[in-house]
């Protein structure tokens, strides 16, 4: 009667053994695992070994340059060489730990017999105006004409000539080292009209290390896909003066030239307004000996915060209430609203002083007055005086009728556009002779320079942003990356390297729209909304979510597994002690 | 033998005004270099100002922040640069018995809600996500510019928050909470974007100095109203209108803060003394040992102001149609002698450029 019982709770037991068994394993191989991976954060995979090669990355610089001779310039035997193809390269001293090299490859060829005939002429500007007709030449190359020692295209004493388009001329030599002497000096002038090192030392500035402390006039705007130049008129007393300045027009033949020889760089907007009754914060002091009003350098800082609060309020229309109790009035001029554009805007600003204070000069910190009247702040824009000429109070009533020389202001204004840009002077050769821009206000070549700090200080951008990325994956465990984010990243990638590649075979004007994609996909990565990373528990509170919910299934199974393992190492040891 | 040393002392006279300029030019270029090497190379300043609390009985919140924010607009950062953030509207509430109005003095001296105050994010808008989104810079793309932190490697930046604190949280609306190590990571983010140039955080709640213990980044300076363990305390209430108005902290730091103009030289060792335990009860911390430069080089200005820089523009371009050649006659920018059509206006008075023309024309 027992022994059926006996069976039958054996039977039991090892069901239970199984069951238990069975309960283990599946928690242990199916479950773990899924609970793992099912509360990992999501990572899309990443080129994290690419990113990490863009760091040594080695930038290669290339500068086409096309060298012509003319019959005279250089020896007979010489000339028989011709053509064929010199490499200059040298490598770029930066502290950055991308090494830049500057390339230039120079192509010697003859003269062919229109170039000849032009240069012979009487002067140089009748020589760059046949020039003029065959069409232009690719951004980034330059042309290089050789004259004869003795021509009388030059003045005597001058040793070269650079045009403002991608043109320049040096005289020859004849003398046996002719070529070693003509390349030496051809190098001087096309590194003048390209690439220095200060030029690529003011694109990096923001990536150098020790530049922080340095001066602060290389500070040019940052690489942007576009830029919002604002003129504003600011009059401080409508009742004294009824200003009138034709924006649109100065707009149109000044501005608009040479925001077109820069469209490469970027989209431009413009726009203008009048805004009545703002005055600047500080207080100009009388000057008795010229009578005249001024502001001295070191208050010219505190003028901008306290105008630029203004500047933008034509956009909500607000009624504001200064400290005199006066209402201000904003009168939208040409162009609309720049609340919603998220490019940096440049504020070039006209300031027509009230009666009270007129003139208005701004000195400079030796206490003369500038000529120009106008300071501008790095990256933000500029401010120009404009004071009333003397002549129009007499014997008229108020308010007097101003109309605002623009040709005067554009000059300045235009000037500061350049500045803010970083387009600066370039270092000449000794006895160079130097053309002017033309009517546009900027050079081609100079265009070219800014293209090219452009194209190093994207692709310095991107890389960093790339860095950035993967550095803050590895720090912050908990940041998702999806699918597109990680997209954008390899798109980024891929246009770092190519424009590298563009940058080295001389391509300027495709490296920069690469370098320029290139900014914009990993930007686009890294500030993805999804990037947030995601709440933070310690680790007291992520036990205190989950032993509620599994302590009491893994318990049992625990316990179960201990006995099963107990009871199986005695019934190892059991057969031993029998005999 | 009278005239030779006449002559000798006319000679070294002439000598000595020479060298005169020079000497004042190198000294000033060595001065220039000392400024600059303790200036801290900024060129704009953000200000995000946090409050966190709402009901009424939190007034005292909502009047801190705006305090700050009346000081830091009137030492000069525009509104387009400051992002405040008030989790409750005190000025219009039912409750308040004077209307649009918020004062932080009894005896209502001084309304700090002021005539023009600019709330980017206000009541429900002030969430731990949305604050951690204008640091780091992750907003979705349909956000208006007024509420993105729109700040670049040179930006200065000041974060105040205030609110309801505890030992490394610091609680957003009653409903959540944002922790030291988030916000560490937050300011991590930013650093790795090169977001700012310099930070400061401030922070005025209970165990305040439990928030920035966790920071990492360099650049940060950070100031708490008090020590962990350490409760915050209020000011004083005012019984018309039934509310505390301000804390402790922060009042002592406004009564500083209207000291200071946008000329003055006062610099964070000063900002460390404000608000000693007798008059706060509680400690007020800071953290210096992320920062680079010595607080006591850095002045309040950096922060709380907005100065720029300014450069006096010295050239023109010509728009006449026919501009002529200019000559060069030594690669220096100052020294190219224009023409009257190149119409470069050189300054007509700069000591230095006429002792250096001086010098040029002996060189050739």
């Amino acid at each position: 009667m027992a022994a059926p019982g006996a069976a039958a709770t054996d039977l039991e037991v090892v069901r239970g053994k199984r069951a238990a068994l069975f309960f283990a394993a599946v928690v242990i191989v199916l479950g773990l695992p899924l609970w793992w991976k099912t509360t990992e954060t999501y990572r899309a995979p990443l080129p994290y070994s690419q990113i990490s090669g863009l760091n040594s990355l080695q930038l290669r610089l290339m500068v086409p340059v096309t060298v012509v001779f003319t019959q005279e310039s250089v020896p007979l035997d010489d000339q028989e060489k011709l053509p064929f193809t010199v490499v200059h390269e040298r490598e770029i001293p930066l502290k950055y730990k991308l090494k830049i090299k500057c390339r230039f490859q120079k192509a010697y060829r003859r003269a062919l017999d229109h170039e000849e005939e032009a240069l012979s002429l009487g002067s140089i500007q009748e020589a760059e105006t046949m020039f003029a007709e065959p069409s232009e030449q690719a951004e980034g190359s330059l042309t290089v004409y050789v004259i004869s020692e003795h021509s009388s295209l030059l003045p005597q004493d001058m040793m070269s000539y650079i045009g403002p388009k991608r043109m320049a001329v040096v005289r020859g030599i004849m003398h046996r080292e002719a070529f070693n002497i003509i390349g030496r000096r051809v190098i001087q002038v096309a590194q003048a009209m390209s690439l220095t090192e200060d030029v690529l030392a003011a694109a990096l500035a923001d990536h150098l290390p020790e530049d922080k402390w340095s001066s602060d006039k290389r500070r040019p705007l940052k690489s942007s896909l576009g830029y919002e130049i604002t003129f504003s008129l600011l009059n401080p007393d409508p009742k004294s003066h009824d200003v009138h300045w034709d924006i649109e027009g100065a707009v149109r033949r000044y501005v608009q030239p040479f925001l077109n020889a820069l469209r490469a760089v970027g989209n431009f907007s413009v726009d203008s307004q009048i805004l009545y009754y703002a005055v600047l914060g500080v207080n100009p002091r009388f000057d008795p000996a010229s009578s005249s009003y001024y502001l001295a350098a070191h208050s010219l800082p505190h003028v901008i915060n306290p105008v630029e609060s203004r500047l933008g309020e034509f956009l909500t229309m607000r009624v504001f209430l200064p400290g005199r109790g006066r209402t201000l009035k904003a009168q939208p001029g040409v162009g609309g609203s720049s609340a919603a554009s998220l490019y940096p805007v440049l504020n070039f600003l006209l300031y027509v002083p009230e009666l009270a204070h007129s003139p208005l000069y701004i000195q400079d910190k030796d206490g003369a007055p500038v000529a120009t009247n106008a300071f501008h702040s790095p990256r933000w824009g500029g401010i120009m005086v404009y004071n009333v000429d003397p002549k129009a109070y007499n014997g008229s009533e108020l308010p007097v009728r101003v109309k605002v020389d623009m040709v005067r202001v554009m000059e300045v204004f235009l000037a500061q556009l350049r500045l803010l840009f970083g387009i600066a002077q370039p270092q000449l050769p000794p006895k160079c002779l130097f053309s002017g821009p033309k009517s546009e206000g900027i050079m081609s070549w100079e265009l070219d320079r800014l293209l090219w700090a452009r194209s190093v200080e994207n692709l310095a951008t991107a890389t960093t942003t790339l860095t950035s990325l993967a550095q803050l994956l590895g720090k912050i465990s908990n940041i998702v990356i999806k699918d597109d984010v990680a997209s954008e990243v390899y798109r980024a990638v891929a246009a770092v390297q190519k424009a590298a590649e563009e940058l080295a075979s001389g391509h300027l004007a495709s490296a920069f729209v690469a370098s320029q994609e290139a900014v914009t996909s990993s930007e686009r990565a890294f500030f993805d909304p999804s990037l947030l990373h995601l709440l933070y528990f310690p680790d007291d509170q992520k036990f205190a979510i989950y032993i509620p919910l599994f302590l009491p299934m893994a318990v049992p199974i625990l316990l179960s597994l201990f006995k099963i393992f107990l009871e199986t190492r005695k019934s190892w040891k059991k057969p031993e002690k029998i005999d | 033998m009278a005239d030779t040393c006449f002559l000798g002392q006319g000679f070294s006279t002439l000598v000595g005004l020479l060298l005169l300029p020079f000497g004042s030019l190198a000294a000033s270029q060595i001065e220039d270099q000392a400024e600059q090497f303790f200036r801290s190379g900024h060129t704009n300043n953000w200000a995000v100002l946090v409050c966190t609390s709402r009901f009424w009985f939190n007034y005292r919140h909502v009047a801190n922040t705006l305090s700050v924010y009346r000081s830091v607009k009137r030492l000069g950062i525009p509104d387009s640069h400051i992002v405040l953030m008030l989790a409750d509207d005190m000025a219009c509430n039912p409750r308040n018995p004077k209307p649009a109005t918020v004062f932080s003095h009894k005896n209502m001296e001084l309304n700090v809600y002021g005539d023009d105050v600019e709330v980017d994010y206000r009541s429900y808008e002030v969430t731990v996500e949305n604050f951690l989104r204008v640091l780091t810079g992750r907003i979705p793309s349909s956000t208006p510019r007024s509420k993105r932190l729109l700040s670049d490697d040179r930006s200065n930046i000041l974060i105040y928050m205030t609110g309801h604190g505890g030992n490394g949280f610091l609680k957003f609306q009653d409903s959540e909470e944002i922790t030291n190590i988030e916000l560490a990571d937050a300011f991590e983010q930013m650093w790795q974007k090169r977001r700012y140039n310099e930070l400061l955080f401030i922070i005025d709640t209970c165990q305040g100095a439990s928030m920035y213990e966790r920071f990492y980044s360099p650049n940060i300076m950070a100031l708490a109203s008090s020590q962990v363990g350490e409760d915050s305390l209020s000011h004083q209430p005012d019984p018309a209108i039934g509310v505390h108005l301000m804390d402790r902290y922060t009042f002592y730091v406004l009564e500083f803060l209207e000291e200071i103009n946008p000329a003055s030289q006062t610099n964070m060792n000063d900002l460390f003394q404000v608000c000693p335990k007798s008059l706060c009860v509680s400690t007020p911390g800071h953290r210096t040992d992320l920062f680079q430069r010595d607080p006591k080089n850095v002045l309040i200005t950096d922060f709380f102001g907005s100065v720029r820089k300014v450069e006096i523009t010295t050239e023109t371009i010509s728009l006449q149609p026919d501009s002529g050649i200019m000559e060069s006659r030594q690669p220096n920018r100052k020294m190219t002698k224009g023409n009257a059509v190149w119409k470069r206006r050189l300054m007509s008075s700069d000591h230095s450029s006429i002792f250096l023309k001086g010098k040029w024309k002996l060189k050739q």
